[in-house]
């Protein structure tokens, strides 16, 4: 069996494992990241995305061979300190998720959206998401969730913005760059 | 203890759900591990009706890693037959239904082997080494076929296809006049047929069922929206007695009546963790899912119409013919009845016909999903009442204010039985006209028609009702329903002053912790941080009839106030003795008791502490403060809304883009106006996709074409528009909240508005109909008048789901 390491989420693991071995399955049943769920086996619906090497990927289409020596960051990698990501604290001031299934793969693919894109349109959002589906709550709170995290983590939106009163402090555009870039 | 400033009720908290779901610190089912826990793999059917000849499993068994291969036959003793809980009629037909097909299979998707191994992959490597023969036997598919005379049969034994017949009739029921007659005297008349196409519902989490059998009791994990029906049908069907199961919903991801259902996958590995003594794990890919999770819908609806020529509706007949697949499962024969009662809708009918048959097919079994009989209904009569609108040449809005109940008419007896307590259709409608800019929106598509436009403009209304809060028992038993409708709250207030709520449903995205946490911090006056919800484990959680139907609030939210009401009066009792008082002269606001027209005053923490130490209680008073409460509603509820479309249909290409949709809802006192935003929005996506994109298509062999998300075309956000949604409010007189249930509404309004909205645009070609989903080619050879080819071309892919975004934006792109 071939071995392989992987650094998720800042932690490095080594480990044997089968060829055939999906990422997803890798995460999930070897090291316990059962953060990143599994939707379908179409590659359909998203939920399965993680971040391989800064790119949002299905981790259900990789397999875990092909992640050998790269970083990935999943959901549970996502909050620094006891803070959440920006796209983390959107989706919850938003309510943009209900059951919460697609919410991992729906966050890291808008992190890959704003990457691309740091201020898309209502439009722009919906078709970064078309290979995210999610069936509670028709999108639309999504979209303003990922929009309002573009404004949030803008250069020069700044700390200062007080987003609500439970939001945790602002963290400062250069931060946020690179966790979006560099995750 | 402080008192939040702000009111709770009607407040827009965020919700404490989130917290573990945007980092990934959830609890699915599939995510347990337990010590030597076996995994299990599930072998299907490929055919849809056919005798099992032989099942080979010796190779199977010595694959690496399999510890056990069962098939049916092997479990045939004991595996009983999987519970039907509604026997609508006294003579219905029911099938016996295994959980592993024993002889013969009727279904492609049914289960028939089932493989236990070390690992997930080793269990789903040997299923390729099971051998079975098959013996092909005539398929059913049609539903019209199946149900004539002299069709080959689903049941051999049974001797017929149908079921059951359940008829309703108001001349019978003495709640109106006779259909007959007024169909006969009608100045106009209407005939359609309408056809509800299969749904599946296509939750986004997988089911997941864990059994460990190595405690004393059986411990159950199930991604279930009814883990205490799950308790009690694992009890009464497997022979375990009810005290020695315990099952646990833990985070569920969504369920829209999919996961209304005692499953044969749970049954399965309870089976197996049972005889091997280890603990079992079983997680379905999504293609199992979409071929043996069970379906939705699937009915054949003849209406007749009769009115005058002012607009006045006369009377109603419907007859239906309802698909239930293969099999009954747990509700399944009672999802089209619950229809029964809402094709009346909002309108006086002085005279209403129901009758339904059921009927058996060769396919995956149908049961609940989302609205559950009521969308069926709200879409027919919504698209009949504009087919009498086209019929008069009037505007489909005058013939629905022409006909339906005013504010002032309420409570409302209806020709169905029922009794509305409360509503004002004049209110939401003329807020969502105005929302919709409705009278511009028809200027604007005379002017298209007038010169010929290539896109055409149409807008469809929906001004919906449906009944919620399912339900008060005595309903429940007057329609045969196995079970009551009754919900359970328990509250226990700690000695920190910290408070436990126990509820008996069991929520799978609805944010119950959120809005019970607030029903009882305005209760009780305590802090909404401070309160703690527990749910969907029947050890912590005793008693309950679990989440669906829109029930929750309604029912389970009014057992937390009952329950929330007994603890202050208890309260009340030691507070008034601490303070040496009269109890009369006791008043409880903001978490505090006070004594009338004094300073003097103590908190309920502090009650609650006193409680606790019990040093010094007043006669006759037991320790503590809890509290449970069952409350069984006396009515359901009734919301209701106007929903409004208008669409775009290209008349080259039949593309249709959804060019506004507002919709305004009444669903009573809001609890939390950002979950009933959500809930309404979800809804109106899952109601548009069966207007548009969504379809469960069988081959001429009963094989499901439609059987991945992208085929099957669940839409994503590209393929889907923002909405305008509002909210009137007319409080439930039904139960001290004033609530009415939200789960449902948007799914049930949005389709009839949607097809409304497509007929309506093209009507003038001489169209009265496209069936669902209303794909480019359905309305391009509706346009073009090929309609009957229309009517049976059930195509997988050949709407504008999520495999092309763009072609879905249409014109606009």
């Amino acid at each position: 069996m071939p071995r392989i390491t992987v650094n998720v989420d800042g932690t490095e693991y080594t480990d044997d494992v089968e060829p055939r071995t999906l990422l997803v399955h890798h995460l999930r049943e070897r090291l316990g990241k059962v953060g990143t769920v599994v939707g379908c086996d179409t590659s359909n619906c998203g939920a399965f995305t993680v971040h391989l090497d800064g790119q949002s990927v299905k981790s259900c289409s990789v397999l875990a061979v092909q992640a050998d020596g790269c970083e990935i960051t999943t959901i549970e990698g996502l909050a620094r300190d006891g803070r959440l990501h920006p796209v983390q604290q959107a989706f919850h001031d938003n309510h943009a998720l209900q059951c919460g299934f697609c919410t991992p793969g729906m966050i890291m693919q808008s992190l890959d959206l704003l990457a691309e894109n740091p201020d898309p349109d209502e439009q722009e959002v919906r078709e970064g998401l078309e290979g995210n589906l999610c069936r509670c709550t028709g999108y639309q709170n999504i979209v303003r969730a990922v929009r309002d995290a573009a404004g949030q983590m803008r250069p020069g939106a700044g700390p200062a913005i007080e987003h609500t009163a439970d939001t945790p402090q602002q963290r400062t555009g250069s931060e946020q760059q690179s966790e979006v870039k560099q995750p | 203890m402080t008192s939040t400033l702000e009111p709770e009720l009607g407040r827009a908290r965020k919700r404490k759900e989130d917290a573990r779901l945007i980092t990934g610190r959830t609890r699915w089912t599939d995510n347990m591990a337990l010590p030597g826990m076996l995994h299990l793999a599930i072998l299907r059917s490929p055919a849809a009706h056919a005798r099992i000849t032989s099942i080979d499993t010796t190779e199977a068994r010595r694959m690496p890693g399999v510890q056990a291969v069962l098939t049916g036959r092997d479990v045939a003793d004991e595996q009983g037959s999987l519970p039907c809980a509604w026997p609508i009629t006294e003579d219905m037909k029911t099938p016996n239904a295994p959980s592993l097909a024993v002889d013969e299979v009727r279904f492609a998707g049914e289960a028939v082997a089932v493989v236990a191994a070390r690992s997930a992959a080793e269990a789903h490597d040997a299923l390729d080494a099971i051998e079975v023969d098959y013996e092909d036997l005539p398929v059913v598919l049609d539903l019209d076929s199946a149900a004539a005379d002299g069709s080959d049969l689903v049941h051999e034994d049974l001797g017929t296809n149908r079921s059951a017949t359940w008829t309703f009739d108001s001349a019978e029921a003495g709640t109106g006049g006779d259909v007959q007659q007024a169909l006969a005297e009608a100045e106009v008349r209407v005939d359609r047929t309408f056809r509800q196409q299969r749904l599946i519902p296509a939750f986004m989490e997988p089911r997941s069922v864990v059994v460990d059998p190595t405690g004393d009791q059986f411990t159950v994990w199930s991604a279930t929206q009814v883990p205490h029906i799950l308790r009690l049908m694992i009890s009464m069907t497997l022979g375990v007695p009810e005290h020695k199961v315990r099952v646990i919903a833990p985070d569920v991801g969504g369920g829209f009546g999919g996961k209304l259902q005692v499953t044969p996958e749970e049954f399965i590995a309870f089976l197996l963790a049972r005889r091997l003594g280890k603990p079992v794990k079983w997680t379905e890919s999504r293609s199992e899912t979409m071929v043996s999770a069970h379906h939705g819908r699937d009915q054949v609806q003849r209406l007749s119409l009769s009115a005058k020529r002012d607009g006045t509706v006369t009377g109603l007949k419907v007859e239906l013919l309802a698909d239930m697949g293969a099999y009954l499962r747990l509700v399944t024969p009672g999802v089209p009845i619950l229809g029964a009662f809402m094709f009346n809708a909002i309108y006086k009918f002085p005279a209403y016909h129901f009758s339904c048959t059921n009927v058996f097919t060769n396919k995956t079994p149908t049961d609940a999903y989302r609205g559950a009989g009521r969308p069926e209904a709200t879409f027919a009569i919504e698209r009949m009442m504009d087919e009498l609108a086209a019929e008069l040449g009037m505007d489909p809005m005058e013939v629905r204010r022409k006909n339906w109940i005013g504010r002032d008419e309420f409570p409302f007896d209806t020709v169905a039985g029922l009794t509305y307590d409360s509503g004002d259709y004049e209110a939401a409608t003329d807020r969502a006209m105005q929302l919709l800019g409705y009278d511009e929106l028809r200027r604007e598509q005379a002017e298209r028609r007038q010169r010929g436009d290539v896109v055409q403009l149409g807008i469809g209304i929906s001004t919906f009702t449906e009944m919620c809060g399912l339900a008060p028992s005595r309903v429940l038993g007057s329609l045969s329903y196995g079970a009551g409708g009754w919900e359970h709250a328990s509250i226990r207030v700690l000695p920190t002053g910290k408070v436990e709520v126990v509820t008996g449903v069991s929520p799978h995205g609805q944010g119950h912790e959120t809005a019970w946490s607030q029903i009882v911090a305005d209760r009780l006056g305590v802090p909404f941080e401070d309160v703690e919800i527990l749910h969907g484990d029947t050890q912590s959680s005793p008693k309950g009839l679990d989440t669906y139907g829109s029930r929750s609030l309604a029912v389970g939210g009014m057992a937390v106030v009952s329950a929330a009401d007994k603890v202050i009066d208890k309260a009340r009792k030691i507070a008034a003795h601490l303070m040496e008082c009269s109890e009369d002269d006791v008043e409880f606001s903001g978490g505090s008791f006070g004594v009338r027209g004094t300073d003097r005053s103590t908190a309920l923490g502090d009650v609650a502490l006193a409680a606790f130490t019990a040093h010094d209680m007043p006669e006759g008073v037991e320790p503590s403060l809890d509290a449970d409460a069952t409350f069984d509603p006396e009515n359901f509820s009734f919301p209701h809304g106007t929903h409004l479309c208008a669409v775009e249909v290209d008349t080259e290409t039949g593309h249709v883009r959804i060019r506004k949709y507002a919709c305004v809802d009444d669903v009573g006192t809001v609890v939390n106006p950002l979950i009933v935003e959500g809930q309404v929005h979800g809804g109106l996506a899952q109601g548009i996709a069966q207007a548009l994109f969504e379809e469960a298509v069988h081959d001429e062999d009963g094989t499901l074409t439609t059987a991945t998300l992208a085929d099957y075309l669940v839409p994503s956000a590209a393929d889907l528009p923002e909405y305008t949604t509002d909210r009137t409010e007319t409080r439930a007189t039904s139960n001290a909240l004033g609530v009415k249930g939200v789960g449902e509404a948007g799914t049930i309004a949005s389709t009839p508005a949607v097809v409304n909205a497509v007929v309506d645009a093209i009507r003038h070609f001489g169209v009265q109909d496209v069936p669902m989903p209303c794909s480019p080619q359905r309305v391009w050879r509706a346009i073009t008048g090929a309609r009957a080819s229309a009517a049976t071309a059930p195509e997988a892919g050949g709407g504008t789901g999520s495999i092309d975004g763009s072609g879905s934006r249409g014109g606009a792109r």
